[in-house]
């Protein structure tokens, strides 16, 4: 016993232990995985330009404050040129501006939502996965009903039933997303349950909750990295659809679905208060969805391998 | 050389790009397998005989595996240089491979009949053998082929799905499709493993009378050294990504000469005697910083200076029985 | 050394087979058909049987992963199938477990001090911390790894550790009981060997019990005192473990000896010649009649297809499950 205790304390004397070390292998090592993938570290690059952009709106933007209140209508609907970059709007006010701040409610309004929906959503598929028979029917056809109708209709009669402020909208939005993270998580629970890892906890004496949240959830968290990062462009493309018909950001807010909603009565002769706009969402989702793809790859440890 | 073997692997290096660097997995590995031989291939978990049956039948993912030199010749030619579309003709006709695992190697959203029709016509296809492509050809040759492995109602289990049938049964319908296009050389990984001993028995039964009638030479790889005792002529032992022993497999028993052969053969629990197994010392290596010169010394009981410093040749011991180990190594001058 | 610490009566677990469009039960599994054996304070007792034999399901139900659904577990005088949620935390403490497969009875997520810190925490075993750590550490160093593994991910090792590993796990309640599922199957020989060495060791220092399962014979002798052979839900052959091999009896014992591919020359002397090699397995939900082994027996005639052979103790210590053994030995009184 004495001749194998020392070849592997040997062995091991060479391995890096302390935990500043660890971590640094572990970033290192995700990084390795993730920067192999060229398109994510481009949807990295856009999602993190948005997100700078939009929390130093103020200092980055020319204009600042035609975001709120402002009328200049002199200047109203101005192609595009050095001093207005994406143009004018229909009252004078900077288009750039006005997107980058567009930009702000929109990342809000996927944060709100999603921090109110995902844990609603993973606690449910948890219980519902984990418990099974009559508790997890409740649970997973209450979300087959949800599913079943489109989001953005759903959002639509909740927030028509109300006067429709952007809150409302955000609430409308998370009242039913939270349906995709329990399924999701109840499909992972339903196949780990059967793993033998929660089996020798149950036997080791750990209750139920414990059993769900210590070994069951880390093992759902890339899957739920990876779909919150889908998620928020489709959040924010719901929601820019609700502001579109009216229902969401109200003026003068700058909200990117209420500027193409007014700027869609001016194509094509006033198109820049109606493109950019949209480009706008576009390269936000489209940077969302590549830096999901990147993601999910990074965080797929099984896939490596020879 | 070449012409009296069906596999020669001569000096095998495959390495591999991981993030830590480079890992020197298979350190060059030379083997042969004679025509109507039965040949083991033995080694434990992380010794690399995988991937060196996987870089002969070309299913090797190649980045990040790069075999970096050496030549693997099946009947004459090498396999190696040749283009993808040659490669096409040899795989699954003149080299046939099982799997370890029968659950897995089969599709479980066909049934058999559907799975056994696809290896017969690509090879059909390939050989540009029209007339005999047709689908009751086919049928006839796969109820053919299932009646030789003695499977009880070929065509019940040609209508199958791999769900339906045990595990001997599937590892025997796995044998049918391996078999069925003749090939010149079976690689069987791990036969037995997944299945029971006593289904083990049968299957192995049925596979050396099915070698021997067809004349079929077998590359077996296992880590299962009773199996190997008892169905294989000789044998290779690998560790480490190399080959440390070969003999003719009675002699090899009765007599090992590497220390990893002589550990592993301790290890196995027996049916007769009292001494406890003891095991080997230490870890298999780290192919990234391999252990210099020869890649057990740090395990090794015997081991000397020069062993930390040279990679051991293969040193004959007597006919047929070779040792890559220091310890025999005779000075000046060394035999292949 | 004469008390018994486990003794299980008559257990039956049978599993529901769903079906059809509502999913109503269709069958059953018989995956334990009614087994009783005792175990001895610091005794190794094995189960030895192949696929469908139900040795795992004993195991499982044992530490109540699975409930009995007949029969009788007593555990120090206690009947544990019996037991209530609350005072089950006593028996958690004192009937343990170490599973087959070390890829996946450890959690991937979880780092080895977080995996071997839950019996700590659940029954309070370390006041905080600190004192948990080092408890951890000397876990680990029981079963010959370093404490700096404790920090390390199970992707980080080798099968070997892992069981490891998971052996620390099962000590850390400090047992008198460990049920061992196949604890070596999926490891290679070499590595095999220093963990039964492993066992060995910790079972004399610490005077544990241990239900040894496995399907390997060979292994069997070199660790377990008495063995049950296990055949579709039943056990058909019971002895001291020497008993056994230098005399098996029953039928499908000497079909499973002598199924062991041998390694050396001498035990070749030892296989029984002749024995019958074919037939499959039958399934558990489909058992054949009378004793389950008649189709594959070259012994069975009329009374194996109708009646299910008494377990006859016919030589001291010695139990089969069979006809014809037990017509031509008569039983022991």
């Amino acid at each position: 016993m004495k001749n194998n205790q020392k070849v592997l304390l040997s062995a091991t004397s060479e391995l890096n232990t302390t935990g500043w070390v660890m971590l640094k292998d572990k970033v290192g090592r995700s990084w390795y995985r993730f920067h192999r993938n060229a398109i994510s570290i481009v949807g990295a690059s856009m999602v993190i330009l948005v997100i700078l952009l939009a929390i130093f709106a103020p200092y980055v933007t020319p204009y600042p404050h035609h975001a709120g209140p402002f009328t200049d209508l002199p200047n109203a609907f101005q192609p595009p040129s050095k001093s207005h970059w994406f143009g004018t709007d229909e009252i004078g006010r900077d288009l750039f501006t006005r997107v980058i701040f567009g930009y702000r409610i929109s990342l809000i309004l996927a944060v709100i939502v999603l921090v109110i929906s995902v844990p609603i959503g993973v606690v449910l598929g948890l219980t519902a996965g984990y418990f099974g028979g009559r508790i997890e029917a409740i649970i997973m056809r209450a979300t087959d009903v949800f599913l079943a109708l489109p989001p953005l209709v759903m959002a639509l009669a909740i927030c028509a039933a109300f006067t429709p402020t952007i809150e409302k909208a955000m609430l409308a939005i998370a009242s039913i997303w939270w349906t995709w993270h329990c399924r999701l998580v109840h499909g992972i629970t339903r196949s780990i349950k059967t793993e033998e890892f929660v089996q020798a906890s149950r036997v080791i004496g750990n209750s139920h909750f414990r059993i769900m949240f210590k070994d069951i959830l880390p093992n759902c968290i890339s899957a739920i990295i990876v779909k919150i990062t889908l998620d928020a462009g489709f959040v924010i493309l719901v929601g820019a659809g609700l502001s579109f018909l009216g229902l969401g950001a109200q003026p003068p807010k700058s909200d990117l679905g209420t500027m193409i909603s007014y700027g869609a009565q001016y194509l094509p002769m006033k198109w820049w208060t109606t493109v950019f706009p949209s480009m706008a969402i576009l390269f936000l989702i489209l940077g969302f969805n590549l830096l999901g793809d990147g993601l999910r790859d990074m965080l797929d440890v099984e896939s490596e391998g020879i | 050389m070449g012409d009296k073997h069906i596999l020669e692997i001569q000096d095998l290096h495959v390495y591999f790009r991981v993030y830590e660097g480079i890992s020197y997995v298979i350190d060059g590995v030379s083997l042969y397998v004679g025509k109507g031989e039965r040949v083991g291939l033995v080694g434990e978990t992380g010794c690399g005989k995988t991937v060196t049956v996987k870089a002969v039948m070309g299913i090797l993912k190649i980045p990040p595996a790069t075999i970096s030199s050496g030549e693997v010749y099946v009947d004459g030619r090498d396999i190696l240089t040749m283009s993808p579309k040659e490669l096409l003709q040899i795989k699954g006709t003149e080299i046939s491979m099982i799997f370890q695992d029968p659950m897995s190697a089969l599709n479980p959203v066909f049934t058999i009949g559907e799975q056994f029709y696809d290896v017969i016509r690509f090879s059909q296809q390939r050989f540009n053998d029209r007339e005999n492509i047709s689908r009751y050809r086919i049928r006839k040759k796969m109820i053919t082929a299932l009646e030789e492995v003695m499977l009880p109602d070929p065509v019940r289990i040609a209508n199958s799905y791999p769900l339906e049938l045990s595990g001997g049964m599937r590892q025997r319908v796995l044998i049918a499709m391996a078999l069925v296009n003749n090939p010149k050389l079976l690689i069987a990984d791990e036969p037995g493993t997944a299945l029971d001993v006593t289904i083990q028995a049968q299957i192995l039964d049925l596979m050396s009378k099915l070698v021997e009638n067809k004349g079929i030479s077998v590359l077996l790889i296992t880590h299962n050294l009773g199996v190997i005792r008892e169905t294989t002529e000789r044998v290779y032992i690998m560790y480490g990504g190399q080959v440390v022993e070969t003999a003719p497999t009675n002699i090899l028993f009765d007599n090992p000469k590497h220390p990893y052969t002589q550990g592993l053969l301790s290890s196995v629990p027996r049916l007769t005697g009292s001494e406890f197994a003891e095991g080997i010392p230490g870890t298999i290596p780290d192919y990234i910083k391999a252990p210099s010169g020869c890649r057990f010394h740090p395990r090794c009981n015997y081991a000397m200076p020069i062993c930390a410093q040279k990679k051991p040749p293969l040193t004959m011991i007597e006919s047929g029985h070779y040792v890559a180990c220091h310890f025999y190594a005779k000075p000046g001058g060394q035999d292949e | 050394m004469n008390n018994t610490l486990l003794s299980v009566e008559n257990l039956v677990k049978y599993f529901p087979v769903r079906g059809g469009f509502l999913r109503r039960q269709i069958g059953k599994v018989r995956a334990v058909d009614g087994i009783s054996f005792n175990v001895e304070e610091s005794e190794i007792c094995g189960l030895v049987g192949e696929s469908g034999s139900g040795k795992s399901t004993v195991g499982k139900t044992l530490v109540r992963i699975y409930k009995p659904t007949g029969g009788a577990i007593w555990f120090k005088g206690r009947d544990v199938t019996k037991l209530t949620k609350e005072n089950l935390g006593f028996f958690k403490k004192e009937v343990q477990m170490v599973f087959q497969d070390p890829k996946s009875s450890l959690n991937p997520r979880r780092s080895i001090k977080s995996t071997l810190e839950d019996p700590l925490i659940i029954h309070r075993i370390a006041q905080n911390r600190s004192e948990r750590e080092r408890i951890i550490g000397n876990l680990l160093q029981m079963v010959e790894l370093s404490p700096t593994y404790m920090d390390k991910y199970p992707s980080a090792l080798s099968g070997g550790q892992r069981q490891r590993v998971a052996i620390a796990r099962a000590l850390a309640v400090h047992p008198s009981f460990i049920v061992l599922d196949e604890p070596t199957s999926a490891l290679d020989v070499s590595v095999q060997a220093k963990i039964i060495h492993l066992l060995r060791e910790l079972q004399k220092e610490f005077h544990l019990s241990y239900l040894f399962i496995s399907h390997d014979l060979s292994l069997m002798r070199t660790i377990a005192k008495r063995t049950a052979v296990m055949y579709l839900g039943r056990i058909y052959e019971i002895a001291p473990t020497q008993e056994l091999f230098a005399n098996p009896l029953h039928p499908y014992t000497r079909t499973l000896i002598s199924s062991v591919p041998i390694v050396f020359k001498e035990e070749q002397q030892v296989k029984p010649m002749n024995q019958s090699r074919v037939g499959e397995i039958p399934s558990p939900v489909n058992p054949p009649s009378g004793c389950a082994f008649h189709p594959r027996c070259s012994l069975a005639d009329e009374i194996c297809t109708q009646k299910l052979p008494e377990l006859v103790e016919v030589m001291p210590g010695h139990f089969v499950r069979c006809h014809h053994v037990s017509f031509n030995m008569p039983s022991v009184k």
